[in-house]
């Protein structure tokens, strides 16, 4: 969506319109820049090309002004400055409060406990009016905002909160001050006045807001947390000088170095020395990683034992952690499909109420007892005042951006709402084996070795390693790798021979070396009986053994296999404890399927299953009724993922295809799936619970406002309550929402 | 009495065409260096046009404090933005088709239109 290309740029010191075609000017000088716009009621300039950073900031600075990059609201500095703009309008909010409180309280306190608030001599008169004034002083400093963005609304045929205030304590005020003008025009027993009512709501609706304000600012703790994790300078070197730079003029290509206990600047791939990684933060994996030359290194993990330099890969907005960042951000202000009623409803709230307070005022004016002029005011004004459109706005959202920031601190990617919903409702999970539930990476699991002399481990498995570097099999990566994670020396053979479905054979100084499956050592005679069963066994543990003989001679079973991931058996119990049927699919043959689904404990497996048709097998369950999760490395179950309810994709360290799944799970581990099941559990019954209470707050609240409990026990609701509970029932959703920051995941 | 009756029924009636059926005709198009201003509850232009079939980049300019003004959805697009404080945000459309695109903060306090023509 976005244009990787655009740079912005904050100008300080532009006072006159003319400076704008200087600095422009300046700014297209530079090397890389296709175009430059200021705009200059902002005093900023967008930038189009790839120039570097420092270069536009010297080109404006030369031309005599200054200038900072803007980066898109992702910087720690960005995120302070939200910090210190919210801690401003709290405060704000607060002297607001105080100002509206200092009058209402004292005038509601007189009302209770002094006198009858009416007006009914000329002296009264007087001095009411002047409360009148005062009040509308409190209206003008304390509630401006209210009546401003009410009339703006209105002239753009939209109605908000804004509207719904501004009528309610315009109505009060206004009869008041027909009351305190015209006292004669009305009934004895309608000369009441409420200005303490207006005072008082606009005081309490300001209190209200400022706790908003607060407790909005921790539910984008994840978000701070992940920002957090970018280093703010790099150390770079630079035509052989170390150079610790900022990270916003990390250029692409550059050598970056970095020491034990600092962090990753930029993505990047290693190009000297060799290190152990911790990656936890982004991706939940505890154990640190080792990186030797030609590892990726990503932004903001932390660099544990060795000093490394690599080469920047990656930079700015496009390094893993600001993408992550990104993602997480968008699927914040997602809406999961639960929220749907509640936002048709708040379309159409505020004008539908402005009618209810209407019809309550005209049914008490009609049918009500006298004084019916003042039931209909204060009923109006009560249901005005109560009604509350933020709670039913703000009831999912607030959820949603806590669940969604819950996950990504436990390395889950929840890409938008309509997963977060669905993920929570998944009876079946299905699993593909290689890479999802084992490392997807054979490897030599057992050496057996016979009694012939002179063969231990190491030279057998220097023996082979030299045979297999010459084969294409998919299991000869793994004999390699093992002989040279052994740093074991590997020697010239001769006559190497693929034979195909069997093995392959060599000669080794006039030897013949034979690797390969049973039939190959029946086929050339050799004696393997006494090891059969051995073999068998291993086969049985989802191990592919490999016999290997010397000159006629088995010297060695070597057993291959790809190892269950170490948590997987943990992982997939969760996910049966919390009622889902597993089930694995795998191109493998049965009896290995067998095998590892026996390890795994999964009942439900599918053997010899073609790529394509992994999707069926996800509409068989479909149609069976099951809300079907997939899981798979993405790669060839791409038709899958995307015909499952839920696509999980299971990255493999942080290379996260954010893109491709409706959840990516930045670990290898299942424990993820378990994770993102129980966030979106927890999410939904908050959003639940949320407009569970917003919807009764408004139902019962509405009715009772316009006075609904008169005729049975001769009650009606004063305003300046309705005030306070309209202030406290967004906070209370707010703060519900921000229970969910206590969820941990890992117990569910 | 009856005076009162026809006036608030006329109101109902007054409330109901300008909220709900009332369709404002005017549309603003938004050149390269014009920014939707989102201050007091509206955004200024509410209404704005863009050409069809053509990649766009809207600018939107915050000057609300209120936490419902920060964030942008265009839920059409599938576009959710949050809109810095006091400076420009840009957001980068791509081509579109002809239509009406509704956008609006998160708790559709604040609403406009995209007009794609």
């Amino acid at each position: 969506m976005s244009k990787s290309s655009s740079i912005q740029l904050n100008i300080i010191g532009a006072g006159c319109a003319s400076c704008v075609g200087k600095i422009e000017a300046a700014i297209k000088g530079v090397a890389g820049v296709e175009s430059a716009e200021m705009n200059f009621a902002d005093r900023t300039v967008l930038v189009l090309g790839s120039p570097p950073i420092e270069q536009l900031i010297d080109a404006v600075e030369a031309a005599g002004y200054k200038a900072t990059a803007i980066q898109a609201g992702a910087s720690e500095a960005a995120m302070n400055e939200k910090e210190l703009a919210d801690q401003a309008y709290y405060h704000k909010l607060l002297r607001y409060t105080f100002v509206a409180l200092s009058v209402g309280v004292p005038l509601m306190v007189y009302g209770l406990l002094i006198g009858e608030m009416t007006v009914s001599s000329p002296s009264e008169q007087i001095v009411w009016s002047a409360v009148g004034l005062v009040t509308l002083a409190i209206m003008a400093v304390s509630g401006k905002h209210f009546y401003v963005g009410a009339w703006k609304s209105f002239l753009n045929h939209n109605a908000n909160m804004d509207t719904l205030i501004a009528l309610g304590t315009g109505t009060a005020w206004l009869y008041s001050m027909v009351v305190v003008a015209v006292p004669d025009l009305l009934p004895q027993m309608a000369r009441h006045v409420y200005f303490e009512a207006t005072a008082m709501i606009i005081g309490l609706i300001n209190l209200g807001l400022a706790l908003e304000v607060k407790a909005r600012g921790k539910t984008s703790e994840a978000i701070k947390r992940l920002i957090g994790l970018q280093a703010k300078t790099a150390r770079v070197i630079r035509d052989g000088i170390e150079l610790d730079i900022d990270i916003a003029q990390v250029l692409l290509g550059d050598i970056v170095k970095v020491r034990p206990g600092e962090k990753v600047p930029v993505d990047g791939v290693v190009v000297d020395g060799r290190t152990t990684i911790d990656e936890s933060m982004l991706t939940g994996e505890p154990m640190p990683i080792k990186k030797n030359i030609d590892d990726e290194v990503v932004t903001g993990t932390l660099n544990k034992s060795g000093s490394i330099t690599f080469t920047a890969t990656r930079v700015g907005k496009d390094t893993a952690l600001a993408r992550i960042i990104n993602m997480v951000k968008r699927a914040q202000n997602a809406k999961p499909p639960i929220g749907r009623l509640a936002d048709m409803i708040a379309g159409y709230f505020v004008p539908a109420i402005i009618i209810i307070a209407t019809i309550s005022a005209m049914v008490w004016l009609n049918f009500g007892p006298q004084p019916s002029l003042v039931f209909a005011v204060v009923s109006a004004t009560t249901v005005l005042i109560i009604a509350c459109p933020c709670a039913l706005g703000l009831a999912t959202p607030m959820s949603v951006m806590v669940g969604v920031g819950k996950a990504a601190e436990s390395g889950v990617l929840i890409r938008n709402g309509e997963a977060l919903q669905t993920a929570s409702k998944i009876t079946a999970m299905v699993l593909d084996k290689t890479g999802t539930i084992t490392e997807g990476a054979p490897k030599v699991t057992d050496i057996v070795l016979t009694d012939v002399k002179d063969f231990d481990e190491d030279t057998v498995l220097s023996l082979a390693a030299s045979i297999e570097r010459h084969s294409e099999h998919p299991l000869a990566d793994a004999i390699v790798a093992s002989a040279a994670s052994r740093s074991l020396p590997l020697v010239d053979i001769t006559m190497f021979n693929a034979l195909a479905g069997k093995g392959v054979e060599a000669d080794f100084k006039g030897q013949i070396l034979l690797f390969g499956n049973e039939k190959l050592m029946h086929d050339s005679k050799i004696n393997i009986d006494a090891y059969q069963a051995k073999a068998q066994q291993l086969a049985s543990e989802a191990k592919t053994p490999i016999y290997f003989s010397v000159a006629g001679q088995l010297v060695a079973i070597i057993a291959v296999a790809d190892p269950i991931k170490v948590d997987s058996v943990a992982a997939i119990k969760r996910l049966k404890r919390n009622g889902i049927k597993v089930i694995m699919l795998t191109g493998d043959n049965k009896s290995t399927a067998e095998a590892v689904a026996a390890m795994v404990d999964i009942d439900h497996f599918y053997a010899e299953v073609m790529p394509e048709d992994k999707a069926k097998k996800v509409a068989d369950l479909q149609a069976e009724g099951e809300i079907v999760g997939m899981t798979g490395d993405g790669i060839n179950d791409a038709p899958a993922l995307a015909l499952a309810n839920v696509g999980f994709a299971i990255g493999t360290g942080t290379d996260v295809a954010i893109e491709s799944a409706d959840i990516t799970l930045m670990r290898g581990s299942l424990h993820g799936l378990a994770d993102a099941i129980a966030v979106s559990k927890a999410t939904l019954a908050n959003i639940k619970q949320n407009l569970f209470g917003a919807f009764i707050y408004n139902i019962a609240g509405i009715p009772i406002a316009a006075g609904i409990l008169y005729p049975l026990f001769g009650v009606l609701l004063n305003p300046v309550i309705a005030g306070a509970a309209m202030a406290f029932s967004s906070l209370t959703v707010v703060s519900n929402a921000n229970r969910l920051r206590l969820f941990k995941a890992k117990d569910h | 009495m009856l005076f009162i009756n026809i006036f608030c029924v006329a109101f109902i009636g007054f409330i109901i065409w300008w909220f709900w059926l009332y369709k404002p005709a005017v549309a603003t198009s938004v050149g390269d260096n014009q920014a939707v201003v989102v201050k007091d509850g509206v955004y200024t232009p509410a209404r704005v046009k863009v050409k069809a079939q053509q990649a766009t980049t809207l600018t939107f300019l915050r000057h609300d404090q209120s936490g419902c003004s920060a964030s942008l959805l265009i839920p059409d697009l599938e576009i959710s933005q949050e809109l810095a404080l006091g400076s420009a945000t840009l957001i980068n459309l791509p081509p579109l088709a002809k239509g009406v695109y509704p956008f609006h903060c998160q708790m559709q306090m604040y609403k406009g239109v995209l007009i794609v023509e």
